[in-house]
């Protein structure tokens, strides 16, 4: 947003640097700094691979392409105990009950990123037994396109969400 | 198991018989019934999303009944509206750990169908991939079985593995998983440059890491606890439920299709395939370690006859090969500037014979065919169907991984819970492939 | 055992047999599909005890309908062999031979689930990859691919059985 939109207004700040700071759509304060900082570098993911790109999800949990750089080795087998959803992998009719009550049962806040072309659109299988896209039934805050994507890919679209959760207002 | 309670009434103790609602009436004792839990699909140790009702009588199995079909994608009824050489890339999602398989199958059966058999060079680049792609996909049970039974290193361990091998694949293919390289006809393209000297490092390096293993895990007394005497499946129970791979392997029966029914050149290599007797879930592991150093041996003299095998890797037969001459072009990108001046500038027939091949595709004659190779899991077979189109009529794909899960309750029925996890670590199911 | 001998053992009980490809197709009779099935694994030079797969093609035009096959695979003896049995749309009825290979009971509920294709005395013949309240069979000939239109901005394309692509 260019600066000649604010009448009047002298900021003392260059065009760039103003329209970074609407980008991110708010003044933090110090708490809110300090909330998102910490609740981006301890996410904990549920386990929700579902097909091949799990097997690359595991890979980037594993030795070469490592999670736990950003605090995210720990894969928690319960929802209610995980805060970030990775749907990995094709969702089928049968199983898109499952994805929604999993998502129902993790807590507040959550955030899920939709990994792979088949849980962000349906992918190469546009037929009758996969949910054309993840976000017709759970809200999604990061899609990772890729068939599978590479876990650099995946860990590009963790960092994004990590941007958004540190810049996000925790006390809505 | 019922414990004799008649003596813990609570009329001994003088006490009221809090326990009164539980008794059954006629006999006295306490009233037991067995529990009826639900495993997945969503659960950390199931091997993707299958899911089980178990009923239990305190951690014993009584009955186990596994329900699939949450990762069914329509693979069969896409590839009927899809070209010959794009089923290609839908068949190779189906069991998404051994792709190169779906893929040899697949090709293998349409080529049967055509009438073709692939230039010798492309058969020896499919044996050299498949093979190591068969290492990558044991080394993935090792991971995954590890990591259920709480060995995490050996995860840790079997995925660095695993990228050593998946680095090469992207190398050669372009893909770290889900290739679509194998085609009807041959291969893609010829190994790239530096392919040859990544396989010769991957071969030197693969067997001592497979040593380690052998350290890690064939004396570890846990592991060998968790995993002797669990989920037993004689050989006759393995034949009747249709097993086939590892499993009949480690139950006596040496039956191999590279060995039985060979294709694709296996009938001119040297190897040997592993058997044990004991059918349980060691027995498996052992099973696998062993495929793997075969495995091993098999590239190594697929990677020795490369030099020896010249050659173009795709049918030349323009009616059938696709693509039509891959390489690098000026662009970065494959095209190939003298074909493209071939059908831009010389030949209209060319021109107009590239729009159908990449439009309609390969025709293949009618007629069905049935083409099955031997995966890190069993007999993968595909029944294919044609009635003289461009477009398959049905491909059917038989996944070992569908047909062995069958034998899961007959393994687990009577044991404890937490064997239910190392027998299903150790039939390696892929639920892609059983469900498809 | 060679294709052609194969054929040549077949022959006398089951009479329309063929070789193509060096596979062995057999046509048989829905009546007689287990005393066959029973003898191929009886006869010791045929050895056919094992049952690699059971699936189904739909030919909605041409009589019979349906196409249900068997593949039987000898461990022993290295031969396969195909048995194919043809059913009519309006009689989609197959006996069930999951007594005598107990490998079939999810091939024959998957055919099943597909095609419609019931197999008299299965134990359980339930839906098994779709969901129980499922309606239709989605591999017969009739029935759509499914899947959604996807959207551009100013312009829709449709699912792939829909385009007029040949």
């Amino acid at each position: 947003m260019p600066a000649e939109r604010f009448e009047g207004v002298h900021l003392g700040r260059t065009p760039e640097e103003i329209e970074e700071e609407v980008e991110r759509g708010v003044l933090l304060t110090s708490l809110d700094r300090a909330v998102g900082w910490a609740r981006k570098q301890s996410m904990w993911p549920a386990t929700f691979g579902l097909a091949c790109c799990a097997i690359e999800m595991m890979s980037a949990g594993a030795g070469q392409y490592d999670l736990s750089r950003w605090g995210m080795e720990l894969f928690r087998g319960s929802p209610r105990q995980a805060d970030l959803m990775i749907v990995a992998g094709r969702v089928s009719q049968k199983m898109a009950p499952v994805l929604r009550r999993i998502y129902d049962q993790m807590p507040d806040p959550k955030w899920v990123i939709s990994m792979g072309v088949c849980a962000s659109a349906g992918g190469m299988f546009t037929n009758y037994a996969i949910i054309q896209g993840v976000d017709t039934i759970v809200p999604v805050d990061v899609y990772v396109p890729g068939c599978p994507p590479k876990p650099e890919m995946l860990m590009y679209g963790i960092l994004k969400l990590q941007a958004k959760v540190r810049t996000s207002e925790p006390f809505r | 198991m019922a414990r004799d309670t008649s003596d813990m009434s609570a009329a001994r103790d003088g006490l009221p018989d809090e326990a009164a609602a539980f008794r059954d009436a006629g006999t006295g004792e306490l009233r037991q019934e067995t529990m009826v839990i639900n495993m997945g699909p969503q659960h950390p140790s199931t091997h993707g999303v299958l899911r089980l009702l178990l009923e239990l009588d305190g951690e014993t199995v009584i009955r186990c009944k596994p329900v699939i079909g949450y990762l069914h994608t329509g693979i069969e009824k896409n590839t009927e509206y899809r070209t010959w050489v794009q089923g290609v890339a839908y068949v190779t999602r189906a069991d998404y750990l051994s792709p190169f398989f779906n893929e040899l199958g697949y090709c293998l059966g349409v080529e049967r169908l055509l009438g073709i058999e692939a230039p010798p060079r492309a058969q020896v680049i499919r044996v050299l991939i498949c093979e190591l792609n068969r290492v990558a996909s044991h080394l993935i049970y090792l991971a995954t079985g590890g990591l259920e039974l709480g060995a995490v290193s050996v995860m840790l361990y079997g995925f660095r593995e695993r990228e050593i091998i998946l680095d090469l694949f992207e190398t050669v293919t372009g893909l770290r998983m889900n290739h679509a390289y194998i085609r009807p006809g041959g291969v893609v393209m010829d190994l790239p440059e530096e392919a040859p000297r990544k396989i010769r490092d991957l071969l030197d390096l693969l067997p001592h890491r497979i040593d380690e293993y052998e350290t890690l895990l064939d004396d570890n007394p846990i592991w060998r606890e968790r995993n002797e005497g669990v989920g037993v499946l004689s050989a006759e129970d393995a034949l009747a439920l249709g097993v086939t791979g590892p499993i009949l392997r480690a139950a006596g029966v040496p039956a191999d299709l590279r060995k039985d029914m060979p294709y694709g050149g296996y009938e001119t290599y040297d190897f040997d395939v592993p058997v044990r007797s004991e059918a349980d879930a060691y027995a498996r592991y052992r099973v696998r370690i062993e495929e793997m150093r075969e495995s091993l041996k098999i590239a190594e003299q697929a990677f020795r006859r490369l030099d020896d095998t010249p050659g173009p890797v795709m049918v030349e037969d323009p009616k059938v090969g696709w693509p039509p001459k891959l390489s690098v072009g000026p662009d970065g990108i494959g095209n190939d500037p003298e074909y493209l001046r071939h059908i831009m500038e010389e030949s209209m027939e060319a021109l107009i014979h590239h729009f159908k091949m990449v439009t309609q595709g390969v025709q293949v004659p009618a007629g069905e065919v049935y083409s099955a190779v031997e995966s890190p899991r069993g007999e993968l077979g595909f029944f294919i169907v044609s009635n003289g189109e461009h477009r398959p009529y049905r491909v059917k794909i038989r996944d070992p991984s569908f047909v062995n899960l069958q034998a899961l309750p007959a393994m687990i029925e009577g044991y404890l819970v937490a064997d239910s996890i190392a027998a299903n670590a150790s039939l390696d199911p892929v639920m892609g492939g059983v469900d498809r | 055992m060679r294709p052609e001998e194969l054929a040549g053992r077949v022959r006398p009980v089951v009479p329309d047999v063929m070789v193509a490809r060096d596979e062995v197709t057999a046509i048989v009779d829905r009546a007689r599909l287990l005393e066959i099935l029973a003898w191929c694994r009886d006869e010791p030079d045929l050895e056919l005890g094992f049952l690699s797969c059971i699936t189904a093609t739909h030919w909605p035009e041409a009589q019979p309908a349906f196409w249900v096959s068997y593949e039987l695979r000898s461990i022993a003896k290295l031969h396969r062999l195909r048995l194919k049995v043809g059913l009519s749309e309006a009689d989609p009825h197959v006996p069930s031979v999951t007594a005598m290979f107990p490998t079939a009971n999810w091939l024959e509920r998957e055919t099943f689930d597909f095609f419609g294709v019931v197999f008299d005395g299965h134990p359980d013949l339930t839906r098994i990859m779709l969901p129980e309240d499922w309606e239709g069979h989605p591999l017969r000939k009739d029935e759509p691919l499914g899947g959604v239109p996807i959207w551009y901005h100013g312009a829709t394309v449709p699912p792939i059985d829909q385009r007029g692509m040949a």
